[in-house]
């Protein structure tokens, strides 16, 4: 196959991709919700599951996509020194984008700053978004794709604590965003949260942390016990589906970290709704792609 | 007006103040009438620059949202030339700085949208006779098909989610009533709640994470 079929290869099955992800949720983030709406025994937060599992099966018979904001599409990618497209992975992800755009439909949600001009093709300046990470000594490429609504992005928050506030800080800093924000970004959540040395380092681990399965967590022990204590935590404060209150609040919480400064501990908080459409593939150098999210899904 | 079908309530536009009077905040109710698409940038136009909106929504209602629509190849001159493929409600808070204005000015009787408004729009529902409600967010293909198709839509410059996309609608729902025409709002009610329980929550966490010693 000569390198240009090559990337008109994986651009298509890409954009594919995007519009799977957009119509049809993750097999985890299914399986929890379904969980979650059997612990329920409020009518009303019984009723919202139930138009929430209504909506996922309409949006998979009518091929739509199930929330109608689809984000500013975001990729991150972990690409292998010796994998044939890396030089091509920006500029055919973008184009992928605008495909999916059309193909799907996806919402236009790329507007210009400061020109504040709508580009009606979900590419601008900077947009999509790749995040990269490189891995020496191997010819594959693993893919996320995300999008977040804007209501699940505006509770995005980073500050830098001093270590006198110590994790404490970070536990009252995650809980107020819960009761502030978190009620309108459309409980139940999946909730990320970065541990670093400042806002940059901790936001972007806070975003990666939401590309984990539901159910995973940190390797490190205290930062796992950290978790499950922050998800309980958060589950009692009863935020139910919508923020109108129930039994539960979160279908997870996933702390990602690094070393940290001693004199700081940066620390932020990403949210995703429970509409969670994250989706992750695997390329090998012939381009078979393998969807570890989502059952039955070939490209 | 208001009729019962099925044993649920539904409002049909026009709906008038007294047609709200019963209606308290946990109710849920439908809609059947006229439902106007409008967000961030008109509910500014309106308010900061005094610009008219160019639909008449007085004794309607209005749907927080931006959808995603669909040309309808080969529409017949004056026939619907959208189609509304995924609908859901966007975030109402940030409509809250303009509402009491919007609702002053425009005479709208219902705002549909997710999560809670704060004081300016509790004052608005009271003073104006209006309420709002939440129609479950992330369930946009289920709105969508509430809508029977959209009848007019105007300032496309805006792009698609800004665009006022205005819809009949029937049997849209269902919409959990949040702040009633008394001015109760069950999100402030809520919160209340929820931060003494983040309080005791908070309590338990923190005599396990003295990690730094």
């Amino acid at each position: 196959m000569s390198h240009e079929d090559q990337v008109r290869l994986m651009t298509d099955k890409m954009a594919s991709f995007v519009g799977h992800v957009a119509k049809v949720l993750p097999d985890d983030v299914q399986e929890k919700i379904t969980q979650m709406a059997a612990a329920e025994t409020d009518p009303l937060a019984k009723s919202i599951y139930e138009t929430m599992h209504r909506n996922m099966q309409l949006a998979e018979k009518l091929d739509r996509p199930s929330c109608q904001d689809t984000g500013v599409l975001q990729y991150w990618v972990k690409c292998g020194t010796g994998f044939p497209l890396m030089g091509d992975l920006e500029a055919l992800l973008k184009e992928a984008t605008v495909q999916a755009t059309f193909a799907t439909p996806l919402r236009h949600n790329s507007v210009e700053t400061f020109d504040e001009v709508n580009t009606k093709r979900n590419v601008g300046k900077g947009t999509p978004t790749v995040f990269w990470d490189i891995v020496s000594d191997w010819d594959g490429c693993e893919i996320y794709v995300y999008m977040a609504g804007g209501g699940c992005t505006l509770p995005g928050h980073a500050m830098v604590l001093m270590p006198g506030d110590g994790y404490e800080g970070v536990a009252k800093f995650v809980l107020d965003r819960m009761t502030s924000y978190g009620l309108n970004a459309c409980p139940p959540l999946l909730v990320g949260v970065g541990v670093a040395t400042s806002v940059e380092t901790a936001a972007l681990l806070s975003k990666k942390a939401l590309m984990r399965p539901i159910g995973s967590h940190n390797d490190n022990e205290r930062a796992a016990k950290m978790e499950q204590l922050l998800e309980d935590g958060i589950n009692k404060i009863g935020l139910g589906p919508q923020g109108l209150g129930g039994a539960l609040s979160v279908m997870g919480v996933n702390i990602e970290n690094t070393a940290r400064h001693p004199s700081a501990i940066g620390v932020a908080v990403n949210v995703g709704c429970w509409n969670h459409r994250r989706g992750h593939v695997i390329f090998d150098a012939d381009l078979n792609a393998t969807v570890t999210t989502h059952s039955g899904v070939e490209l | 007006m208001v009729e019962i079908r099925d044993g649920k309530k539904v409002l049909v536009t026009p709906v008038s103040a007294e047609d709200l009077a019963d209606i308290k905040v946990g109710d849920v109710i439908y809609l059947d009438g006229d439902l106007m698409t409008c967000r961030d940038v008109a509910h500014r136009r309106l308010v900061e620059y005094g610009r008219d909106l160019p639909y008449d929504i007085r004794d309607k209602a209005i749907f927080h949202a931006g959808p995603i629509v669909r040309p309808i190849e080969d529409a017949a001159p004056g026939e619907p030339d959208y189609e509304m493929v995924s609908v859901g409600p966007t975030t109402s808070m940030r409509m809250e700085k303009f509402e009491y204005e919007f609702v002053k000015q425009t005479g709208v009787r219902v705002l549909v949208g997710k999560g809670g408004m704060g004081p300016n729009t509790e004052r608005a529902c009271r003073e104006f006779g209006a309420i709002h409600c939440v129609f479950p967010a992330g369930c946009a293909v289920v709105a969508a098909t509430e809508v029977e198709y959209i009848a007019e839509h105007h300032w496309e410059e805006l792009g698609m989610p800004e665009t006022l996309w205005c819809c009949k609608v029937h049997g849209f729902g269902p919409l959990i009533v949040s702040i009633d025409a008394q001015g109760d709002n069950v999100f402030e009610r809520n919160k209340v709640l929820f931060n003494e329980r983040k309080d005791e929550a908070l309590q338990v966490i923190d005599e396990q994470v003295s990690f730094i010693k």
